[in-house]
């Protein structure tokens, strides 16, 4: 390495605000929906990290919170329901270049796309899963989902499913999560920090982000006065994580896990192999 | 066998046994005793429905000429010993002309290959294995099937030294080829005088072209990578995984990645994702794999995501018959997406043009923006052959790209082909979201009418309008009479009408390569001068036939044979089928 390196550009690189991650158009939902401030919590955590809009890609699913790609400046893809994860998974492995940001549901990502959620845990390639999570399915206008409460009424499972709660952050490190962290969209800025933090750590991170829906849920106004900060740091035990996680009671805010395990890596090409190389192994 | 219809020429040779028998290493190490002696030829695969250690089959057809299908019976069946062998008697056709070895210290061989009137030879293969230390018997059989049908020992035994892995036992197995191979000269004396000699290869002289021996499966694989697909994705499936074993440290050779999905469902949307990406994307399934990945498909279809999906056909449905051929996805891969969804369906002719249609299928897909779902089959996929090499036909993918900051870029613009400009990640300016719900141009969901057909007709239009040139289809004579077929197929299809002009009936052939989009003009002209057509095709509801006959006009009805697997198609059946349907005329 020279001792005398500059490094500074002769152009100044511009400094990345939320407003050059967000797009004009408007979106579809409701008014008091908690996803207008996860979007707001995204482009701000996209400016914290300042990769360009261009290098950047949103993939998502099916359901209210999977049409956010198309309300950032970055490359989106809006895919069909349940399956965001694998084509992230093939984006970002193809695409290592790519920061890659997956966004959906409770639906989405625990019921039609659980398969998914498990693998893409244990697979741990870098990229970060942002599930807004408001206990219900809003888009087909409000069906139980995995995180929805037994007794929940509904129309299409009246007097409740009777079925227990799904906990996506204790599925996520059994399954091999390397970053773990929960965020209530109410607070914009913890969450564009707890996003960002997700973003920065390698391997897969996932972020349960408590949004409420105000068409479907009402009571879950209320999170903005039950939601508090963890009462302690993330912890890089996931046993210690698992513990903590199976006895709370879904409120506590925060980065509750960061792991140190190595993200997924492709195999690296082998040196000095042509596609007309590749016949030898045919010609007799 | 039936005399009248066996191809002359060519050899035939069944070698079966008890799994760990090593019959199928056998039958591989004939097939590439036979290349080195100047020929062509295949070897059809057949086993148990047991995972490990049940019986099993290599069926062995060797010639002087390029060898397609195998043929209606065999010349001979050498089993090492007879567990549950008798379940092979539909596969294992036998005659008055065949010759029958077995072991009898491993019992009689069954009464149903008895019943044919083969000429059975009783041969103490455990014995003779046994006076040569360290040999595996297997190899005293190929020294005898390889000797009966003529290929010299010194082939034989350079086969089995190029094949072989363990150098200790080496020099007693080559012993066992050599006294193989002395059985059956011996054994050739007495068939002499017992109803002739067994058929035997002729002289194929030295190769005059490039060859290969490859299968199906790993020729798809090949062409997939020469049409620059760098990313798969893969779920296991029987019996499309070959594709899959191949690809995985080829690709990585050539800088590419194979990663394994965790369902079907992975697999498709991981491969639309890294299309998406920039790099092209394939994936191989079979029947059941690609009923899970139709819902993806279609969203390749409507974000214009270029794919390539080779489903291995097998017999259907449901799990069906997960080893055995059957062309029953058809129907499914030309309108198995809900929506009006235009895709591309391509089927490969021969075990070689596995290569070249799964190749064409990633530049198709690559130039049209769309998913192409390439329809190979058990029967081609897991055989194994000796092919002339195919030549690369060098073209490369081309997708149309946006470039940087292109002036009022709308990804979906409804151009006159139909195809926009795609822009990658990465590209400054012309970021977009591709979308599965209807879109405007621009990308942004709508659900107007106007938006709604506009797309409609694009996505329809730049498949409608593009140039696919004469590899649409093999067309083949100029007689009234044509046989229509596709796939597998159209190997004893081929020999069929082969056979046929020998006999003096005039028939023409086509072989589709594009089953979708149909090319109703390119049809017309193919059929110039025709007056009576036979699809030709090897299901339970002719899919093909009535698949014409919904997308193209005849002059009258079209005739059809068809019948389902796990039977391949023979060229003597066929001939047959043909001959009566001519009479009827």
């Amino acid at each position: 390495m020279n001792d005398i390196v500059n490094d500074t550009p002769a152009v100044p690189v511009p400094v990345l605000t939320a407003a050059n991650f967000k797009s004009s158009y408007k979106p579809i939902w409701c008014p008091g929906c908690g996803d207008y401030t996860v979007l707001s919590s995204v482009t701000k955590a996209l400016a914290i990290m300042g990769v360009p809009p261009k290098d950047c890609a949103v993939v998502s699913g099916i359901g209210c919170s999977s049409r956010i790609p198309a309300y950032t400046t970055c490359y989106g893809f809006h895919g069909v329901h349940g399956r965001s994860l694998a084509a992230a998974t093939g984006l970002k492995v193809a695409r290592p270049d790519l920061q890659v940001l997956v966004a959906g549901g409770d639906g989405d990502g625990y019921s039609i796309g659980g398969n998914h959620f498990l693998h893409a845990c244990r697979r741990n390639v870098d990229m970060t899963y942002l599930v807004m999570d408001n206990h219900v399915y809003g888009m087909t206008k409000g069906q139980p989902s995995p995180t929805t409460e037994p007794d929940w009424d509904s129309k299409l499972s009246p007097g409740g499913t009777g079925v227990r709660v799904f906990n996506p952050p204790v599925v996520a490190l059994a399954s091999g999560a390397n970053f773990v962290a929960r965020a209530f969209a109410g607070d914009l800025h913890g969450t564009a920090d707890i996003i960002a933090k997700a973003m920065q750590h390698p391997g897969f991170s996932f972020v349960e982000i408590l949004s409420p829906c105000v068409t479907f849920r009402p009571e879950q106004r209320d999170w903005r006065k039950l939601v508090r900060p963890a009462p302690v740091q993330a912890t890089d035990d996931a046993g210690r994580a698992a513990r903590r996680l199976m006895s709370d009671d879904g409120l506590n805010i925060g980065v509750l896990y960061a792991g140190n395990r190595a993200p997924y890596q492709a195999s690296v090409r082998s040196e000095g192999c042509s596609v007309a190389d590749l016949e030898a192994e045919f010609a007799l | 066998m039936q005399e009248q219809i066996s191809a002359p020429t060519s050899v035939s040779i069944a070698l079966a046994g008890s799994g760990g028998s090593g019959v199928m290493t056998a039958g591989t190490v004939l097939l590439a005793a036979a290349a080195k002696a100047g020929a062509y030829g295949v070897m059809v695969r057949t086993s148990g429905p047991q995972i490990r250690g049940g019986e099993a089959a290599a069926l062995v057809r060797l010639g002087p000429q390029p060898i397609s299908s195998l043929d209606d019976g065999f010349d001979l069946l050498l089993a090492i010993d007879w567990q549950n062998v008798n379940r092979f008697a539909d596969e294992i056709v036998l005659g008055p002309r065949s010759v029958l070895i077995g072991d009898p210290d491993e019992g009689e061989a069954p009464e149903v290959f008895q019943a044919t009137g083969a000429r059975y030879v009783p041969l103490s293969l455990k014995k003779m294995a046994k006076e040569i230390p360290g040999c595996w018997i297997n190899m005293l059989a190929l020294g005898i099937s390889g000797t009966l049908a003529g290929l010299p020992l010194q082939a034989l035994q350079d086969a089995v030294r190029e094949s072989w892995k363990k150098p200790d036992t080496l020099e007693a197995n080559l012993l066992a080829v050599a006294r193989g191979a002395q059985a059956a000269t011996d054994m050739a004396e007495q068939l002499a005088t017992n109803g002739g000699p067994m058929a035997q290869l002729q002289d194929a002289g030295a190769s005059s072209t490039k060859r290969w021996m490859i299968s199906g499966n790993e020729a798809a694989g090949f062409g997939a990578i020469r049409g620059g697909v760098r990313f798969v994705a893969a779920y296991p499936i029987t019996p499309a995984t070959e594709v899959l074993e191949w690809l995985a440290p080829s690709l990585i050779k050539v800088g590419g990645t194979l990663l394994q999905a965790e369902d079907e469902l992975a697999s498709i949307n991981m491969i639309i994702g890294a299309s998406y990406g920039g790099v092209p994307s394939l994936t191989a399934t079979a029947g059941p794999g690609l009923a899970l990945m139709t819902e993806a498909i279609g969203l390749a279809v409507a974000a214009e995501v270029p794919i390539v999906v080779i489903d291995v056909m097998r017999g259907g449905p449901s799990t069906g018959i997960p080893a055995k051929s059957e062309q029953s996805d058809l129907s499914f891969a030309v309108s198995g997406l809900h929506g009006d969804a235009p895709r591309l369906v391509v089927a490969p002719s021969s075990i070689s043009d596995c290569l070249g249609a799964t190749q064409w299928a990633v530049q198709l897909a690559e130039a049209l923006q769309a998913p192409a779902i390439v329809l190979s089959d058990q029967y081609m996929g897991q055989s194994r052959a000796i092919i002339d090499r195919p030549a690369d036909s060098g073209s490369t993918t081309q997708r149309l790209t946006a470039p940087a900051n292109a002036p009022d870029y709308k990804r979906y613009r409804n151009t006159d082909s139909g195809v926009s400009p795609m822009a990658i990640p990465g590209t400054e300016g012309v970021s977009y979201t591709a979308d599965g719900l209807e879109h405007s141009e621009a990308g942004i969901p709508s659900s107007q009418s106007k938006d709604h057909v506009l797309q409609l007709n694009k996505r329809e239009r730049k498949l409608a309008l593009h140039d696919y040139g004469p590899y649409w289809a093999d067309v083949e004579g100029d007689a009234d009479a044509v046989v229509i077929t596709f796939g597998s197929s159209s190997g004893p299809a081929r020999e069929a009408v082969a056979r046929a002009r020998a006999m003096g009936v005039n028939l023409r052939l086509l072989v589709l390569r594009l089953l979708a989009p149909a090319r109703p003009e390119q049809m017309a002209a193919a059929l110039q001068g025709v007056k009576h057509v036979i699809v030709v095709e090897q299901n339970h509801g002719a899919q093909l036939y009535r698949y014409l006959r919904a997308w193209y006009d005849f002059a009258q009805p079209p005739a059809s044979y068809h019948r389902p697997g796990p039977l391949p198609l023979r060229p003597g059946e066929l001939l047959n089928a043909l001959l009566e349907w001519r009479k009827a005329q």
